[in-house]
């Protein structure tokens, strides 16, 4: 118990002096993660309308390992994308491992499935409804995904949230592949696991706290700029 | 409102551009923990005009990272470890740059009354015959390898050991703070001890045996096998490292008044 309220007034002092290095590391982990979470949505909600318009053969196949990948492990992620930036790897030539960039990388591998995966699932749903309606208006094929995608815009909001929520409190990946260098690629959870191994628990908790109050404010302010969630609106 | 909203958002995007030199070094966790690099690194930033990233790491993965060419310098203990990278053509040479001691930490009470023990290897002895609960690094750090070198030279093989021996596999703070949760034993370096911050019951139970000296040394990754390395930025650190000014900061840096590392580097 006296370890919670150490972190509480930890998490309280930081905030307050606002901490040069909280500052820091914060911003970092807003730009890895929101840098993936708009590269993640640009590739997996097209996706997801196009797995809900079109019929082809491996459809079904696609679909089920989308829904596999949802589990990815991050460790594995990150040692895949570890070993192929390494300079001894395929792109080790690009020089990106333990940047930023490789970091949004893993973090793009990890929440695309499950963007796409819960993206697809309303998708489906908003298809069966307009199906007869688009079909009887001869329109093309990436005007039925555009309207999918415009109309189901709520829903694929959550699904990005979700994106963001698994991106945001993410360590394994990113640990491997950003190397938890001091003013270059630390972020709030590895920053969190380095505090943890030292032993130093008051300030790993208090860092945890304003994670999870970023995560909070990141979603409130998304719904606001969205509009949802409020009157006469859904 | 919302256009500063994006605009913080930009900002956030843009980030700081620094036009310092910069340079990777791979360190171990143990020569993190201490603290001494939160003292080096802002005067060598100073001095040289250059900006090391710091990766802390196990000394095995360290020792990989150079030999992938990931790193430009690694700082490490391990001895045959590190004369085998410079044999085998990663590095152009070793430099030693100071040393300090490992510890056996343990539950104040002392169950195998290991403070007794005349050595290291009596000590050893001591927690396999009373099978008390020790946790071993199990990374392949380089004091995973003292550690075994040590069960060795006590005659005693943890490979064949029963379950009061956990390899947990993780960095010196983990798996201090699994020894704290167990209360069990545990080889630490000094460094890291003094710097850890969940002690609980644990306590300081044998040191002081020649063979739990622990070294340090700086190997630069080799140039002619990765010319993408900034062997200049790692000479330019080498000369600081082994100058009297490091010397001075190295001797003089102290945890709770104890001196933790000793400057050995040779001109």
């Amino acid at each position: 118990m006296g370890d919670l309220w150490a972190g509480l007034s930890e998490a309280f002092r930081l905030l307050v002096t606002l901490d040069s290095d909280l500052v820091e590391i914060t911003l970092r982990s807003l730009q890895v993660t929101l840098s993936a979470l708009l590269i993640g949505s640009a590739i997996a909600l097209p996706l997801a309308s196009f797995l809900a318009v079109r019929r082809f053969r491996w459809r079904r196949g696609v679909i089920a390992i989308l829904n596999a990948l949802m589990g990815l492990p991050p460790v594995v992620v990150g040692l895949v994308v570890y070993v192929i930036l390494s300079r001894s790897g395929p792109l080790g030539v690009l020089g990106l491992l333990f940047t930023p960039t490789a970091m949004i990388i893993a973090q793009v591998i990890i929440i695309v499935p499950l963007i796409a995966s819960i993206a697809h699932q309303s998708l489906r749903d908003l298809w069966s409804e307009y199906h007869d309606l688009l079909i009887s208006m001869n329109v093309t094929q990436g005007q039925k995904m555009r309207t999918l995608l415009w109309d189901a815009r709520r829903a694929l909001l959550t699904a990005s949230l979700a994106g963001f929520g698994r991106a945001i409190g993410e360590v394994g990946a990113i640990m491997i592949v950003g190397g938890n260098i001091d003013h270059a690629t630390r972020v709030l959870t590895t920053a969190i696991a380095l505090e943890t191994g030292k032993g130093d628990f008051a300030l790993a908790l208090g860092l945890g706290i304003i994670l999870v109050g970023l995560a909070i404010a990141v979603n409130l302010c998304i719904h606001w700029l969205g509009r949802t969630e409020q009157e006469g609106r859904w | 409102m919302k256009r500063m909203i994006y605009a913080a958002a930009l900002m956030v995007w843009a980030g700081g551009a620094v036009a310092q030199d910069v340079m990777r070094m791979a360190v171990t966790t143990s020569f993190h923990n201490s603290g001494l690099a939160d003292v080096l690194l802002p005067v060598i930033a100073q001095d040289l005009d250059l900006e090391v990233q710091l990766l802390v790491v196990g000394t095995g993965q360290a020792l990989k990272l150079g030999q992938a060419g990931d790193v430009d310098a690694i700082l490490v203990h391990s001895r045959s470890a590190e004369e085998a990278f410079v044999e085998e053509g990663y590095g152009p040479h070793r430099r030693e740059i100071m040393y300090n001691d490992f510890v056996f930490i343990g539950p104040d009470d002392d169950p195998a009354r290991i403070s007794e023990a005349k050595n290291a290897a009596g000590a050893l002895q001591a927690i396999a015959q009373t099978e008390a609960v020790f946790v071993s690094r199990g990374d392949d750090s380089g004091t995973h390898k003292k550690e075994l070198s040590l069960w060795r030279a006590a005659a005693e093989e943890p490979a064949e050991f029963g379950s009061w021996y956990k390899a947990v596999g993780a960095g010196m703070g983990a798996a201090l703070n699994t020894a704290s949760g167990l209360d069990a034993y545990i080889l630490s370096d000094r460094a890291s001890w003094l710097n850890f911050g969940n002690k609980g019951d644990l306590a300081i139970l044998f040191s002081g045996d020649p063979v739990l000296f622990n070294q340090y040394a700086y190997l630069p990754v080799s140039a002619t096998r990765h010319p993408h390395v900034k062997a200049e930025l790692a000479e330019k650190l080498e000369g600081w490292l082994t100058s009297a000014r490091a010397a001075e900061l190295i001797n003089g840096y102290t945890v709770s008044g104890e001196t933790l590392f000793s400057f050995n580097a040779k001109p």
